[in-house]
């Protein structure tokens, strides 16, 4: 048996400091009634650091310092000149980009090869991508004079801390708006070490303030009056709270929020890497992902094989310390998702679904859940229809590519969907008929900055991404 | 289980009486998906093998080569210094292991046999009109006698591909029954040479068309051909041979050969395995090789491990 030695990343390249203020202004200030909460590594449950909590007064400074960024610097700058600081920052990203994976493992529980080879390349590429807009905005298809809308306010979640950032930040800086972007309350490490990457490019002050809190900070921030835009990425629960709270004002609202996505698998699919897709269509991010495959969906005829290749693959999947670079699978984020998942997989077992995991020993401290499939699952099974966010597939049966559409819809969301297949004329008419705001070919997750991204009905609202995520931050 | 493999291995046994038969089974195989298979490959050479890991993959990896040369210029001299080499790649280092076979052209195997007598290396020779196959049959089977009465125990045969891309895959299927009729007890080595069969799902084709017909392993390439073995051809064999055990419970082996020529590469090679057939297939019984350059960059990474140090070329053995 060939047995993989440790190879941990070594997290010497990073400088975590005991504790970080808000991100206001330009510099780094205590918050007002001196708040505070830690972050730990999901992983070990180890302290990372002491985090301040914004309170109402520190957010209102916050929006207060970017309206005056707005007006005063940022809104009249040339164009061509806010693309030199965002191109400044997509390569300090770039250049840094060793330390940012390991703190985003550390602080998320994802493992180093997705923190490394997917969500940093990512990053940089988002902010290189909306650099080059900066100068273009008049041929974007927004008209020949597209205004920006003020002061952003950005709430995050803490799937991909860093890369959801660049996903807001970027466009909204390109079109010449200022923000004030609020991470999620367990991973707001890898955004207070942008905040510092702002000051290394010479960010103008108040341009980008980062206010780290939990959901009543979030609240404050969508809330404030000051405001001219709201961009949320999260739970549909939360997504609708911002909506109610923006009703009537005139603040422009983007919202991308959760999915429960259909990945069709027909019978005469490339089966071995069918297997892959499904593989990383769920256990990609322990499935920490808005748009995540857990619902597969298998022609019957051939459902008995891709089980089985199923199976011994998940089989090799390698589950522990998200430093290692041989680990395929990390820490859950937090004991609450923990306990979630948790809970809905026991309603699985519970409502008649066979449950399976491949044998795999867990690491006995930090949050872990070993990857899991439920077979036999109806689209009575509420393992088929609520969003379950981790490493939880449900698999169910079709029989017909008109039936296969059918269930695929069948659902309150419409973020993504995969179809696997050989044959061209089958993907094109199942694409056509699938609610869905990201249809994948023989392939699953993948991301491009130049590719909008967002969902139909109760998976949000407005695209990011591409052309298109110019629009959530011009006044069109 | 047992009562499906066994019936599944007859109605595979009767497919080689057809063209028909053949042509539908081989083109019902499930397809494979180039861009899916390749970005599979690419992942798994991340992998990172380090310390007793690498030293065990090492030493597996010095075990699996089949130390081959196959020029025009080879002489008795210089392939017996080779087969001297198979059987100590270090001569400073008793612990390193001998290699899993040397590999040469007919003409040259009476005189490896004689240095490799009783040595547990074994002798591989290229046969039917290696590389190009374009003889006729009865030439391409007395070559393999040839080779095997002179002293090879493994015989590295090449597939017609004119045949098989012309869609004459009975006249390539019996060809391979042939010669391995031809072989007696020598082992039978098929070589696809994927360079020459351009697309995956022919790699898959071939390979089962190889399997079925009874080779004992199968081999993507001559080496003389501008693509040699890559990644993710050897992942689609290597998944035709873990489905053809499933399906008929005969194992079969694997051999990349022609452009490996690191220890980087040889332990993707074995990550590759190990992730998609699993350890049955990691033993030189079942996975070689086939490389010449390789073998002295695996003993400079082990010289390394063991003392720290990196050795310059001079303190390791020419061939």
């Amino acid at each position: 048996m060939f047995e993989y030695a440790p190879a941990p990343e070594s997290r010497s390249v990073v400088d975590i400091k005991p504790s970080y203020g808000l991100f206001v202004d330009g510099a780094f200030v205590d918050p007002t009634d001196g708040g505070s909460f830690k972050s730990v590594n999901p992983a070990s449950e180890e302290v990372l650091a002491e985090i301040a909590e914004a309170g109402n007064e520190d957010v209102d400074r916050a929006v207060r310092a970017a309206r005056t960024a707005y007006e005063k610097v940022w809104g009249p700058m040339p164009g061509r000149d806010r693309a030199k600081y965002l191109f400044r920052i997509a390569r300090i990203i770039q250049e840094r980009s060793r330390e940012l994976a390991v703190l985003e493992s550390l602080d998320n529980g994802k493992p180093i090869k997705e923190s490394r080879d997917v969500d940093l390349p990512l990053v940089a590429a988002h902010f290189f991508y909306y650099a080059g807009w900066a100068d273009k905005l008049p041929y974007a298809g927004f008209g020949p004079d597209p205004k920006p809308l003020g002061v952003a306010a950005q709430v995050i979640p803490w799937n991909f801390p860093l890369l959801m950032l660049a996903w807001k930040i970027a466009p909204a800086l390109a079109a010449g708006n200022t923000v004030v972007l609020k991470p999620a309350e367990t991973t707001p490490l890898t955004a207070l070490l942008f905040a510092e990457i702002c000051q290394q490019a010479d960010l103008p002050a108040g341009v980008v303030n980062i206010v780290t809190g939990a959901g009543d900070t979030g609240r404050a921030l969508v809330e404030h009056p000051g405001v001219d835009k709201v961009a949320f990425t999260g739970s549909t629960e939360v997504g609708k709270a911002i909506a109610r709270a923006v009703a009537g004002t005139r603040k422009k609202l983007t919202l991308e929020l959760g999915g429960k996505a259909a990945n069709i698998v027909f019978d005469d699919a490339p089966i071995d890497q069918a297997v892959e897709g499904i593989v990383n269509g769920i256990f990609f991010n322990q499935g920490h992902v808005c748009c995540a495959g857990s619902r597969l969906l298998v022609q019957e005829s051939v459902a008995d094989r891709v089980l089985e290749s199923l199976k011994r693959r998940m089989a090799q999947l390698r589950v522990g310390d998200p430093l290692d670079k041989n680990t395929d699978i990390g820490a859950i984020n937090s004991a609450a998702q923990l306990a979630k998942i948790r809970e809905l997989s026991e309603v699985g077992a519970a409502e008649g679904a066979e449950r399976w995991s491949p044998p795999c020993e867990l690491p006995e401290r930090g949050f872990w859940f070993a990857p899991t499939i439920f077979t036999g699952v109806t689209q009575a099974h509420r393992i088929a229809r609520e969003e379950i966010f981790g490493p939880v597939l449900s698999v169910l049966t079709f029989r017909t590519p008109a039936e296969a559409v059918e269930k695929a819809n069948n659902t309150p969301y419409g973020l993504s969907a995969g179809i696997w297949t050989d044959k061209g004329s089958r993907i094109l008419w199942t694409a056509d008929r699938l609610r869905a705001g990201v249809v994948w070919a023989n392939t699953f997750n993948k991301f491009d900055p130049t590719s909008p991204f967002g969902g139909y009905k109760e998976s949000g609202y407005g695209r990011e991404g591409g052309r298109h995520g110019l629009e959530g931050y011009l006044n069109v | 289980m047992t009562a499906t493999a066994t019936s599944a291995r007859s109605d595979l046994s009767e497919l080689g009486r057809s063209e028909t038969a053949l042509r539908t089974f081989l083109h019902g195989l499930p397809g494979v998906d180039q861009v899916g298979a390749e970005q599979r490959a690419a992942q798994l050479g991340t992998r990172s093998i380090k310390t007793t890991a690498k030293a065990e993959a090492i030493d597996l990896a010095i075990r699996m080569v089949d130390l081959t040369t196959l020029e025009g210029a080879d002489t008795p001299g210089k392939v017996r210094a080779l087969a001297a080499k198979a059987l100590r790649p270090d001569p400073s280092d008793p612990s390193c292991p001998h290699v899993g076979a040397v590999c040469v052209y007919p003409a040259m195997v009476p005189h490896v046999a004689e240095v490799l007598a009783g040595s547990g290396v074994h002798l591989a020779s290229v046969a039917t009109a290696f590389p190009s196959g374009q003889a006729p049959l009865e030439i391409k089977l007395a070559d393999t006698r040839a080779a095997v009465a002179a002293g090879a125990d493994e015989i590295d045969m090449v597939i017609n591909r004119g045949a098989f891309l012309a869609g004459r895959f009975k006249e390539v299927y019996d060809e391979i029954v042939a010669t391995k009729e031809a072989c007696g007890d020598a082992h039978l080595k098929v070589i696809l040479e994927t360079g020459e069969l351009a697309t995956y799902d022919n790699v898959r084709r071939a390979s089962w068309l190889a399997m079925l017909a009874g080779g004992d392993f199968i081999k993507t390439s001559t080496g003389k051909v501008p693509v040699a073995a890559t990644l993710p051809v050897t992942l689609v064999m290597l998944e035709a041979v873990r489905d053809f055990r499933a399906a008929t419970g005969r194992q079969v082996g694997v051999k990349p050969a022609g452009g490996i020529k690191t220890t980087k590469d040889a332990i993707k090679y074995l990550v590759m395995v190990n992730e998609t057939v699993g350890p049955d297939w990691l033993d030189p019984d079942w996975f070689r090789f086939g490389a010449s350059s390789l073998l002295n960059d695996l003993l400079m990474q082990r010289t390394k491990l063991t003392t720290g140090v990196y050795a310059g070329p001079d303190y390791f053995t020419l061939d």
